[in-house]
This record gives structure tokens, C-alpha cells and sequence, in this order.
């Protein structure tokens, strides 16, 4: 089953199931169609992202992850929060910074939180995901992982998250999905969560090792090497195999014309 | 007006001073201090946390004080209440408090001056931001490993009105464990001070009512054992007391 966060005909924001036949929400009745509601962000609580979880990110950080600063390669896993001001829906526009002409797209796995994690065991993790979402983690392009980047990650509406969560008995096995962005319609990007360092089970065990997740909560398995991106105008789309596919746009910051 | 959250006879209450050693809960009731457990004194939306951003603990630390503020964000988990007990993990060699006053945001901010920072402040209270230096990594750094597990950041007793802490970049800080004095400063030592942080995050996202500013603490670090209480103490904000509990004697070793 897929549900979906949406706000229409003036009632208060709800999930509702997304039917199969045409991917919209379903009222009980019938399918609302595209101009009838809003998406909403597919999920409501806090959003943690995984640095370097693909094989290939931190096989292109090369011999720099022995050298300053770093000095080793990450030993634990590595996180960093979108907080709530990130959170945007499926079909959202995103705004370069003033002064800026590109931003990152993060293609990301969400594992969405079903109930209070907390020290699991990875071979129990299935029972704390409640499904799998698609998220678009954006960035102002940065060359340093050094210091947490809160200026370039965490600018109003830099995680779109949708178009809704997708149950994890549907989604099948987490670490074997394609992953493909598309700019415009051009693939720009094509990679395959069985590339994780660590895998969605292992991550969560690592994760939970020390701070509690909390139902609606979401973690990010990592974003793939080479993350393409997007200038004014273009839309971007994240298409993770039997997920979903979120869609966004990059449009030019307020007061500048792309 | 300072007020509490505390779980109850089954409930959880909002609680304001009711004389020595006592609170009035909202029902009405007057109840010991200590027949109350202490939640946090709200429950944190985003919060942000500032590194170095004491000119003297920058200095302790061997970095030059920094041209932009060290900023890392933590999450809702990591927060408990006024005596409570923070877990020392098994095995590590170096565990540190740091006295913070925390800023509560009162309402929708953004593009904020620092001129009128204050009108966005609905209060203040004390926070502990423990960090085990032993997880340290130059990623992210400090990341969420050291600054955001499960029991390490208490914050209380009291949300204290912004009203009632008229200077609050003038107030006097410090820290005891098992009663002796080990930290001490004042936050007009910050380098980043309140309104130029709230000018400072407003500029590039949205503030809302709830999240919280933890800005950062002087020098005068120390490790902290098992059994360890640690009072963290703000001039006119409150005073949080912390037990340090090892993870066997948590519970938490399966």
C-alpha cells in the first residue's frame, strides 16, 4: 500500500491511500484528480541524512579521507539533520540562494520509521520500518564535509520528500533498487542501493545504537556518488524502483530572473 | 512567568514555582519538587547548537576563534529533563558537560535584524550539551554521534519568560560536579551573540515557535564518571541538576 500527505477542498491536511491504477489519492470514492488537492511532505517528523553510505562516495573522496582534515575515513555512521523547515512536497519549487547558479541533487532512499527505535538488532530492523519514500536531499554545492553544512543544507524547502511512502512489504528488498534522476527528462544519474556501505538493516542497528528514531521519523541510506546538478528552471525527477518518483523544480532565487 | 512540564500521579502537568522546594501544578495542587519527574520544559522543534562560540573555550580547545559561527543541529530524542540521568557509554575516556543557555524562539522568523531579534524570543532556559570526545570525527564535525544520543542533552528546570531575563547577554554561568566548582563565565563572553544568531539563521531559513539556540558554553571542561552530579547553572534562568549513569547501571547492556 502507498499512502499520501495532502490538503484538499479545504479540509485539514490527511493521509490518504494513493490509488495503484493512477498513482493519485483516493477519497473512498474515487481518485482526486491533479488540480482537486495538494501533496503534502510524505511524512511529519525529523529527517536524518547519511554521509558517505555509498561505495562509490566514499571511494571518490580517494586519498583526501587520510589527509587533512580529515585524517581517516568515517568510522561511524556519519549524520546530518533537515530539519522541519527542509520538509517540502512532491512538486515543490526550490530556490537557489542569491548569488548562486547550482545546487546538489542528493538522490536518497528514505526509510520511514514505523515505531520508537531504539539499540535494534539489524536482523529485527524490518520490524521498526513502516515503508520507504523518495527524498531529494539539496545542497549548495560544498567542497568540504569538515563542519556541518547547515547554511548549504538546511535552507527553506532543500528536502523535498514524496510523492508518498510506499509500505515496506511492497517496496520489497531495500538494498536492491535501482535509483535514477532525471533533469528535464535526461537521466543525469543511475545508481543502485545494493552500492550502500551499509545496508538499510545494518544502518539502523548502527543508528539506533546511540539515538532513538521515532515513528514518522525518516533516514536517509545515503546519496550516490557524482550528484548531479540543477540550475533555474530545470526539474528534476528521482525515480526509486518500486518506491516512487519525486518531482521538484530549481527555480532562481526571490528577486533574481533564471 | 517560568514554568515546568512534570509527569504527576499519571499526567503530565505544566507546573510554575510555588515557594521553596515546591511547584503548583496547573490543576492547582502544590507537590514537592521531588515528588515530580522533570520533563524537558518544552519539547524542542529544531534546535541549533553553536561550537566555540566562547572566546575562552575556543582558546582551551587550541582553535582560533571562528569568522562564521560552528553551527550542528540535534534532534528531538536527545533532550531529557531536570534530574535525570545522561548515560556515560561503556569504555570511554573522556565525557564533558557544557553549561549552555538555551534561547526559546517565540514566533515565525525570517529575515529577522538583529534590532528586533528579541521580539522573536519567547524565553530562555538552561541546557547541558554533553559531548564524548572519544566519537569525535572530521565529518560534520562534531557530529551526532558525539552531540546527539539519547539522554546526553538535559534542559530545564524552567522556560523563563524572555520578559523576566532582561539582559540576557549578561549573565553569569557555571557548572559544579559533586558540588565543586569547575566551570565558570559569563555569556557577554559569547562571540556570536543572540540577536546576531537569530539575524544570522533567519537570513537563510525559517524560524518557528519551539526551536531552540543552544549557544554554546565557556571553558572549563571535565570529564564526568559514573555517579557524578552535575549542576549547570544560569544566573536567573535556573539551575539543572544531571546524574551521570553508566550503561550497565542504565540497564541499557543486553
Amino acid at each position: 500500500m502507498r499512502q499520501a500527505r495532502i490538503a484538499a477542498g479545504g479540509r485539514p491536511v490527511r493521509a490518504m491511500p494513493v490509488d495503484e491504477a493512477t498513482l493519485l489519492p483516493w477519497d473512498g470514492a474515487r481518485a482526486l484528480g491533479e488540480d482537486e488537492f495538494m501533496w503534502q511532505p510524505a511524512i511529519t517528523g525529523t529527517v536524518y541524512g547519511t554521509l558517505l553510505n555509498f561505495k562509490g562516495a566514499l571511494a571518490a573522496m580517494g586519498d583526501s579521507v587520510n589527509a587533512a582534515p580529515y585524517q581517516a575515513p568515517p568510522a561511524g555512521p556519519i549524520l546530518y539533520i533537515k530539519p522541519a523547515n527542509t520538509l517540502a512536497a512532491h512538486g515543490s519549487d526550490v530556490a537557489l540562494p542569491p548569488g548562486q547558479d547550482t545546487l546538489e541533487i542528493g538522490a536518497a532512499l528514505g526509510i520511514v520509521i514505523g515505531r520508537r527505535a531504539t539499540r535494534i538488532d539489524a536482523a529485527r530492523a524490518a520490524d521498526y520500518i513502516a515503508g520507504y519514500t523518495v527524498v531529494s536531499d539539496v545542497s549548495v554545492p560544498h567542497a568540504s564535509y569538515y563542519r556541518p553544512a547547515v547554511r548549504h543544507k538546511c535552507r527553506d524547502g532543500y528536502c523535498p520528500i514524496g510523492p508518498w511512502v510506499t509500505a515496506r512489504e511492497q517496496a520489497g528488498n531495500p538494498d536492491a533498487l535501482t535509483m535514477v534522476v532525471r533533469i528535464n527528462g535526461e537521466e543525469r544519474q543511475r545508481n543502485h542501493t545494493g552500492n550502500l556501505l551499509r545496508p538499510v538493516a545494518q544502518l539502523l542497528a548502527d543508528v539506533t545504537a546511540f539515538m532513538s528514531l521515532e515513528a514518522g521519523d525518516v533516514l536517509l541510506a545515503g546519496v550516490p556518488e557524482g550528484a548531479p546538478l540543477a540550475r533555474a528552471g530545470d526539474t528534476v525527477e528521482i525515480e526509486i524502483e518500486g518506491v516512487g518518483c519525486l518531482r521538484h523544480r530549481v527555480v532562481a532565487a526571490i528577486g533574481e530572473t533564471a | 512567568m517560568r514554568t515546568a512540564r512534570v509527569a504527576f500521579d499519571g499526567l503530565i502537568h505544566g507546573a510554575q514555582p510555588a515557594g521553596e522546594g515546591a511547584l503548583r501544578l496547573d490543576d492547582g495542587r502544590v507537590v514537592s519538587e521531588d515528588a515530580v519527574t522533570w520533563l524537558p520544559p518544552l519539547a524542542p522543534r529544531t534546535t541549533f547548537a553553536l561550537g566555540l562560540n566562547y572566546a575562552d573555550h575556543a582558546r582551551e580547545l587550541a582553535f582560533k576563534a571562528p569568522e562564521e559561527p560552528l553551527v550542528f543541529l540535534k534532534g528531538p530524542g536527545a533532550f531529557i529533563g531536570h534530574r535525570a540521568h545522561t548515560i556515560r557509554p561503556e569504555g570511554v575516556k573522556y565525557m564533558h558537560y557544557e553549561c549552555e543557555l538555551a534561547v526559546v524562539i517565540g514566533s515565525t522568523a525570517r529575515g529577522v535584524k538583529a534590532a528586533q531579534a528579541y521580539d522573536y524570543v519567547r524565553g530562555y532556559t538552561v541546557a547541558n550539551d554533553y559531548a564524548i570526545r572519544d566519537y569525535l570525527e572530521n565529518y560534520y564535525r562534531p557530529n551526532l554521534r558525539v552531540k546527539n544520543r539519547d539522554t546526553c542533552t538535559p534542559l530545564g528546570p524552567w522556560l523563563v519568560d524572555r520578559d523576566e531575563v532582561p539582559d540576557p547577554m549578561n549573565l553569569a554561568l557555571r557548572t559544579t560536579v559533586n558540588g565543586k566548582l569547575t566551570q565558570q563565565g559569563n555569556t557577554r563572553d559569547m562571540i556570536f551573540g543572540i540577536p546576531w544568531l537569530i539575524e544570522y539563521f533567519s537570513s537563510f531559513m525559517t524560524l518557528e515557535a519551539g526551536d531552540v539556540i543552544l549557544t554554546g558554553t565557556p571553558e572549563g571542561l571535565a570529564d564526568t564518571q559514573p555517579g557524578d552530579e552535575i549542576v549547570t547553572e544560569i544566573e536567573g534562568v535556573g539551575r539543572l541538576v544531571n546524574t551521570i549513569a553508566s550503561a550497565t547501571g542504565y540497564g541499557s547492556v543486553r
